[in-house]
């Protein structure tokens, strides 16, 4: 096995033990079809997570989409995400001059590939959900025959919170709810309205 | 007869009646709806199928001695914990405490235990975790429901470690007349008090009407509660022989730590109906989360402890 084949199984092993994950698939399977998986985001583990969860299989398919500008800025991390997370790294910056985020992730799903998407476009700090990026819609306008599949990742924001070094042995849980269906005639607005309330669907009530 | 025979014998005994129990459920099964899925009787075969591990598990860590026995439960307590705390809402401020918690807290707890300093033992968590847990918290500059997540934090501490803790602590306790028995009270509260949890659960599916509390637990019924304490104090009262207690000691004993034991699983219900969820967790096939198994040894097992250390240390 390739090195960067077998650090992604051991990373993967790793956040499996620390987390206990336990992917609960509520609305849909884990089945082979090209997806945008979309979850909020409190981590710099949760695609991680996410890859984790899915059949290996299918792991090696899905691909999270990172920013540039954290990932590409190390070599250590720059290895880690193109070789053994295999993502998509887009610039996030809105007066970048290189490839366009949307095009990079709409040839992925043209590859048959599916993405891992933080819509919230940020590690959030705070509960619940921060407002959607656009890029989401962008991507569902351009492939419409990807599924959309909203994410809820539980507790990972408190296993190993921004600034930490060491985790919190906590346990997760992954829900995957039903794939978005499409709607004729949609605006922007509305759109990522929907999206966010679906993913916050799948939230564990807030006390 | 020495300590070891009477582990041989009382363990043959409970695996001659899981043996039972698993042909039973096997009948049951045959009986009632072969082939076809049936939620009741499968989730009894996968209870069963889990005291198994369960079972073999405790009795591995017994052969293995103190070390063993104290390895396990630190093991259990982690688990717990954990699902304590992954249930409880904690903020990012409180990630320092939690480190403590789980890093610092609980492997000093069962060392104390392995170097027999009972003094320590029985008030590190109570006073200094108490103290130094929330001012690691305040440093966190977060004043967000500050009280309740302190609370929620030595909460946990208190039912996951320091109250699971008085089980292997029981071998660090000096009886006149019963040197190098102790395992065998290890053996006689685990038994009696899961006996207790089996029985309510057995009792409340035959004969169960009445519920206890709708609102806390669906699932707990007086017909279960009164014949599961009432079965299981005969099983404690059955075991004298293998304790330092008469036999009407040891049916008293067992009493206190039924009705105790069934208060821990209830205690811990209201806290996941408030938290809108069924199990802990997910580990053990049948029974939910680590916690969901042993909630009753953490209620029973302090005040076990304490009545064999006033009336029988001398």
């Amino acid at each position: 096995m390739p090195l960067d084949r077998l650090l992604g199984s051991l990373l993967c092993g790793f956040a499996r033990l620390l987390t206990g994950v336990r992917a609960l698939w509520l609305g849909c399977e884990p089945a082979p079809r090209t997806r945008v998986y979309f979850a909020n985001h409190r981590s710099h583990g949760d695609f991680v997570l996410i890859w984790a969860s899915l059949p290996p299989a299918l792991r090696h398919r899905t691909r999270p989409v990172a920013g540039a500008d954290y990932w590409l800025t190390t070599p250590l991390r720059r290895f880690l995400i193109e070789r053994v997370f295999n993502g998509v790294c887009i610039d996030r910056r809105p007066e970048r001059h290189g490839p366009n985020p949307v095009e990079q992730m709409g040839a992925a799903l043209a590859a048959g590939e599916s993405l891992i998407l933080f819509p919230e476009g940020t590690r959030n700090m705070g509960d619940g959900l921060l407002p959607f990026k656009s890029g989401l819609h962008h991507l569902a306008r351009a492939h419409p025959e990807a599924e959309l599949v909203p994410v809820w990742i539980e507790n990972l924001g408190r296993v190993m919170p921004k600034g930490s070094l060491i985790p919190v042995p906590l346990l997760c849980t992954l829900s995957f709810g039903p794939p978005l269906a499409p709607v004729e005639g949609e605006s922007r607005d509305a759109f990522l309205t929907r999206a966010r309330a679906a993913l916050l669907d799948l939230a564990p009530p807030a006390d | 007869m020495n300590a070891s025979s009477d582990l041989f014998t009382v363990f043959a005994g409970i695996f001659g009646l899981l043996a039972v129990f698993s042909l039973i459920g096997a009948g049951l099964k045959w009986r009632i709806s072969p082939g076809a899925p049936h939620a009741v009787i499968d989730n009894l075969n996968a209870r069963i199928k889990a005291w198994w591990a369960m079972i073999a598990l405790i009795g591995a860590a017994i052969w293995l001695g103190k070390g063993g026995v104290i390895a396990l439960f630190a093991f259990i307590s982690f688990q717990c914990l954990r699902e304590f705390i992954s249930l409880t809402h904690t903020r990012i401020g409180d990630h320092r405490a939690l480190l403590w918690s789980f890093f610092v807290f609980l492997p000093a707890q069962y060392i104390l235990i392995g170097i027999d300093w009972y003094g320590l033992f029985s008030i590190l968590i109570p006073v200094y975790a108490f103290l130094l847990l929330p001012i690691s918290a305040s440093l966190g500059a977060d004043t967000t429901r500050f009280l309740e997540r302190a609370a929620k934090v030595q909460w946990g501490l208190m039912i996951c470690v320091y109250c699971l803790s008085h089980v292997p602590a029981l071998l660090t306790l000096d009886i006149d007349g019963y040197a190098g028995r102790n395992m065998l009270l290890i053996v006689f509260l685990v038994l009696t008090v899961q006996s207790s949890d089996v029985f309510q659960y057995v009792w409340g599916k035959l004969i169960g009407k009445r519920k206890v509390s709708p609102a806390i637990s669906p699932s707990k019924t007086v017909e279960g509660l009164v014949g599961g304490v009432l079965t299981s104090t005969a099983v404690g009262a059955a075991l004298w022989w293998i304790t330092p207690f008469t036999a009407l000691e040891a049916a008293l004993i067992a009493l206190v730590i039924n009705v105790m034991g069934f208060f821990g699983g209830f205690v811990l219900s209201a806290i996941k109906r408030d938290r809108g969820v069924k199990d802990w967790g997910s580990m053990i096939e049948g029974h939910g989360g680590m916690l969901d198994r042993v909630d009753s040894i953490s209620f029973s097992a302090p005040i076990f402890f304490h009545i064999v250390r006033y009336w029988w240390v001398a």
